[in-house]
Order: C-alpha cells, then structure tokens, then sequence
C-alpha cells in the first residue's frame, strides 16, 4: 500500500519543529528581538500562495474575487518580507563589538 | 515551466536557507550573514513559483504591481521606525500575516482548482481542514495583534480589560470553533467558512484585551508562534515544502520565547494568557502602608556617587525606551569610562515590552554588546559594584520576589541590585510598577531616589560628571 504522501509532509513538519528548537535556543538572548522580526520576515513566505492564487484568474478577467484575495495577500506579504528582512538588517547593523582602544 | 519535482526541490534548498537565517542569529557576528541567506531563501521562493506557474501574461503584471506596492511600503517603514517602537512595529507584521494567511484561505475556498485541491463544493477533505486551520489560526493571530498593537501604541488603555464571564465566553466561542470547523468539513458550506471567520476574528480579539501592558512580551512571542503555525495549515494545504518548514519553524521559534519569557516572570503560560495581571486588588497591598521614609537626591549627588565609585552596574528597563534615554545614558557611561570607572548594563529577560527589547535600543545608542549582560551573567557581580543606576525598570529589581511569599512577583528571578552598596533609581515618582506591587527598595538605607524624567536626569548627570 501507498503511503499518503501527507504523511511525507507531516514528517518534514515535526523534525522542523526540533530543528527549530534547537536552532533558537542557540539563539544568544540580545538578538532575540532581531529574531522575531526575521521570523516574520520569512512566515511571509506565504506569499507563494498569494502568488498562486493572484495568477489563478485567465487573461479575460484578471480580477475574481478569489484572485483579488490572492493580489491583496500579496501586497501583505510583500510589506512584511521586505519591511521585515530591512528591519532586521537595520537592526543587526547596530550590534557593534567594543573597540580595542586602550 | 519547471517541472513540480524541480520546483519541490528549490523549496526545500529556500527552507533550509531560512534555517540558516535563524542559526546565523547564535552570535552578532554570523547574523547579517544569516539574514542574507534569509532574503536568499525568499528569492528563490518566490521566483520559483513564478517559473512553476508559467503564466508571465497580464496577471504577472499585476502581481509585479502588488509586490512592488508592498516593497515600497515595507522599505518605507523599515528606514522610518524608530528603534522604541519596535514592538508595535512587530506586532503590526505579525497582523499582516495572519490576515495574509487568511486572504490566501479564503482565495483556495474559492477558487480551489487553482490549487489543485478539488472543485467548489467538493474540496478534498483533508485539505479542507489543514485549510480552515491555517484561516482559525491566521484570523486569530490578525486580531490579537491588532490589539496587542493598539495596546503598545497606547492607543487602547495598557491595562488589562476582564468581565465576569470572559473565561466562560471565551471557552464556549473556542469550542464553536470547532463546531463550525467540523461542519464546514461535513457540508463545504461556504457560509459556515464565512461564519468560522468571523468568529476566529473575535476570539483573537477576546483573547488578548484582558492581558496587560507588561505582559506584552509573552504575548508578542505567543502572536509570533500563531503566526507560525497559520503558515504551516497554508503550507499543508499547498502542499509546499518551504511554507511547512517556515511555519514549523516560526511556530516553535516563537513557543521558545514564550517560554523564556513566562519563566522570566515565574508565571506559567496559563497565568499570563487566562490575563487579569496587573489589575489585582492593589488596594489589599497598600492597605496598612505607612508612610515610609524615603532618601532622595539630585543629579550632583548622584553624579558625586558615581564618580568615587570603581565599577558602576546599569539597569534599564522599558522607562528608558519610554523616555528614549538610551543615547544619553551611552554619553554618560563613556564619560564615567574616561574617569576609568568600569561599567556594564545588567538586563532582565523580560525588561521591556518584547524579548531582546532593551538590547536593540542599547546597541542603537552604539553600546558595545560585549558590555551588555544577562541576568545570570551578571547577577553576582552586583555584591562587589559600588553604584547601580536603575534606570526605568521596577518590578525586576523588587526584593520581595525573593522575600515576600504574599508578593504577586514573588519568586520571580530578580536583578540583585539591593546587594550594590549604594543604589540611584530613576523613577518619575513613587507609584508601584506594573505588578502594583511597592517596591522596599525605595526605603531602604543605600538606595537614593532621583525624582526626575530618565533623560533629564541622565543630561543632568552627565553635566555634572563633567
């Protein structure tokens, strides 16, 4: 018998959520507010969905009301990624090491 | 056109980027690199699904349109934030994905032949509801960020909003939830989607008006996780790689810290999110207080302390984000470092209004972060300091969570600053701090209060110094 390939997808989940436990506890506490800001910078990710969704319309008609939820998922997703990832980047800039100046 | 196994694997090489991105984060120095692999992990993403879909007509320049639009704003407000409001800021984002991760829902109910996932009325089952979960949990994560935002804002009173019943209500709407879920399975009924929805939308709403200011960062890590796992019910339902790995990812990210966060508080998950905290009857704590003594100074005898001290130890908490007197309080310390007094800044993991909060403003005002120390980094080292300044936090410095079974903070793990031997505490005045609890440091022989904004009083040192 086959294996539903739910099942597949499902085991990439769980061993996700260890590879994430492990990853962010090796987190160092001062960065923990970059963290989260990098975190939603890539759940933003979701946008892929967004895309597929937007694209779902034929030439004719671009805009149905399900690819108008696909266009305004975008525009969420598309503020997120790149507010999120600058935010973060702006951030991670500041952490600057003491300057050996004696 | 690329074909789906092709295009499986570059989003399995985009999840482990984003994995990357988060590894990068164990130390400041591999983080920029770490966000680099994260933007690179977007990329392919997104440009794969392009070339998997194949349509580069129309639609494809609309969808430009969109991305770029949102570009713009997101760019737009990344340069423009002030470093302080990052918690809003971060739980404004976290909206935006739970209200993103409903809209693609709504859209894959829809339209679900787009998604390969059955026709109207006849969606295949289990898609259904890895479906109506990622829309439960996004609509959810969108309204209580909207009012953890408002609260941060201070837009919507910071103080915890309870009725008789909450408990109740909020239970019965949580298990209509899943009433309507299974019945949404069982009819496909579009109203029922639309009812599901909506009422996800008010228990987010619920959920979090009774949780107070301070317990904001627990939220804020919670509202990440939620985020998190609405990705990964979207990821199932596309039958994406990098959108299960992303959610598995960011769901456990944001557990983690949720947990750090609640054990900073001694208080368990169910505590801070059952809320009330904070609007405990304050009255039982005060009755009976008298008027204790209390030493106060200015800035010349402060300044006086400082400079006949060897080693100084500061505390900020979120009154120096409030008063945005982390730039003054770096032009203070590096003139107590010309006089060579050695200084370091001691900080609570739950300092602040979300994880890490009084580290970024730190290093915003170029406070080297080898200087900067954790709780228990830090805490025996408060014994052998001469002056500790206590600049906005409260509650984390409070004795009585060692002392006081009675306390509400008792047995939380506190900064030992009463173990300094002399102890200047910036405070506007006497009130108690977040807990409602008064604090016995403020009474006690080594400490002298300064009465006065954080900033104000920081300049005012700082001339002093000089």
């Amino acid at each position: 018998m086959d294996i539903d390939p739910f099942i597949f997808r499902f085991s990439i989940f769980i061993l996700t959520i260890f590879i994430g436990y492990y990853v962010v506890w090796s987190v160092t506490p001062s960065l923990h507010t970059p963290l989260m800001s990098v975190t939603n910078a890539i759940s933003s990710v979701i946008i892929v969905g967004a895309i597929i969704a937007g694209l779902a319309g034929n030439d004719e008609s671009v805009f149905n009301t399900s690819s108008i939820f696909g266009f305004l998922a975008i525009l969420l997703a598309a503020i997120n990624i790149f507010g999120g990832f600058l935010v973060t980047q702006r951030m991670l800039a500041m952490y600057k090491k003491k300057k050996k100046d004696k | 056109m690329i074909s789906a196994n092709l295009s499986a694997v570059f989003y399995l090489i985009s999840g482990v980027l984003f994995i990357l991105a988060l590894r990068g984060l164990s130390s400041p120095e591999t983080s920029r690199q770490g966000n680099f692999f994260g933007i690179l992990g977007m990329a392919i993403a997104i440009t794969v699904t392009f070339l998997s879909i194949g349509n580069f007509s129309t639609g494809f320049i609309y969808v430009l349109i969109f991305l770029l639009i949102g570009g713009i704003i997101g760019t737009f407000i990344a340069y423009k934030i002030a470093m302080t409001a990052m918690p809003e800021l971060v739980a404004g984002f976290h909206s935006l994905v739970g209200l993103a991760a409903v809209f693609v829902a709504i859209s894959a109910f829809l339209n679900p032949e787009a998604f390969n996932l059955g026709s109207p009325g006849n969606i295949k089952l289990g898609s259904l509801i890895e479906m109506s979960i990622g829309a439960v949990v996004g609509a959810i994560t969108f309204s209580g960020s909207i009012i953890a935002f408002l609260k941060l804002q201070g837009i919507m009173s910071g103080s915890p909003i309870t009725f008789k019943g909450q408990h109740l209500l909020n239970a019965l709407i949580l298990i209509s939830i899943v009433v309507a879920t299974y019945l949404l399975c069982s009819t496909q009924s579009p109203n029922l989607f639309w009812i599901l929805l909506a009422i996800s939308f008010l228990i987010g709403f619920l959920l979090i008006i009774p949780i107070g200011g301070a317990d904001m960062p627990v939220v804020i890590s919670m509202l990440n996780s939620y985020s998190g796992w609405a990705a990964a019910g979207i990821g199932f339902t596309l039958e994406n790689t990098a959108l299960i790995i992303t959610g598995a990812l960011v769901g456990s990210s944001g557990a983690i810290l949720s947990y750090i966060m609640c054990k900073g508080m001694n208080r368990s998950f169910f505590n801070v999110i059952l809320g009330g905290f904070g609007a405990t009857d304050v009255t039982s704590l005060s009755k009976g207080k008298e008027q204790k003594p209390v030493k106060s100074g200015n800035a010349e005898d402060a300044a006086f302390l400082m400079k006949n001290a060897s080693s100084v130890i500061i505390v900020p908490g979120y009154g120096m984000a409030v008063a945005q007197a982390q730039h003054a309080l770096r032009e203070m310390v590096d003139t107590l470092k010309k006089n060579n007094i050695k200084v370091s800044y001691a900080i609570h993991p739950v300092a602040g209004r979300m994880p890490g909060h009084m580290n970024v403003l730190l290093a915003e005002a170029n406070v080297p972060y080898d200087e900067v120390f954790e709780l228990d980094e830090i805490n025996n080292d408060f014994a052998n300091a001469d002056v500790v300044y206590v600049i906005g936090a409260n509650d984390v410095t409070n004795p009585a969570a060692k002392t006081d079974p009675q306390s509400p903070i008792y047995g939380m793990p506190i900064l030992d600053v009463e173990k300094c031997k002399s102890v200047l505490f910036v405070k506007r005045s006497l009130s108690p701090g977040y807990a409602g609890v008064d604090n016995e440091l403020f009474y006690r022989d080594n400490t002298l209060m300064l009465f006065a904004d954080a900033k104000k009083m920081t300049e005012e040192i700082i001339k002093n110094l000089n």
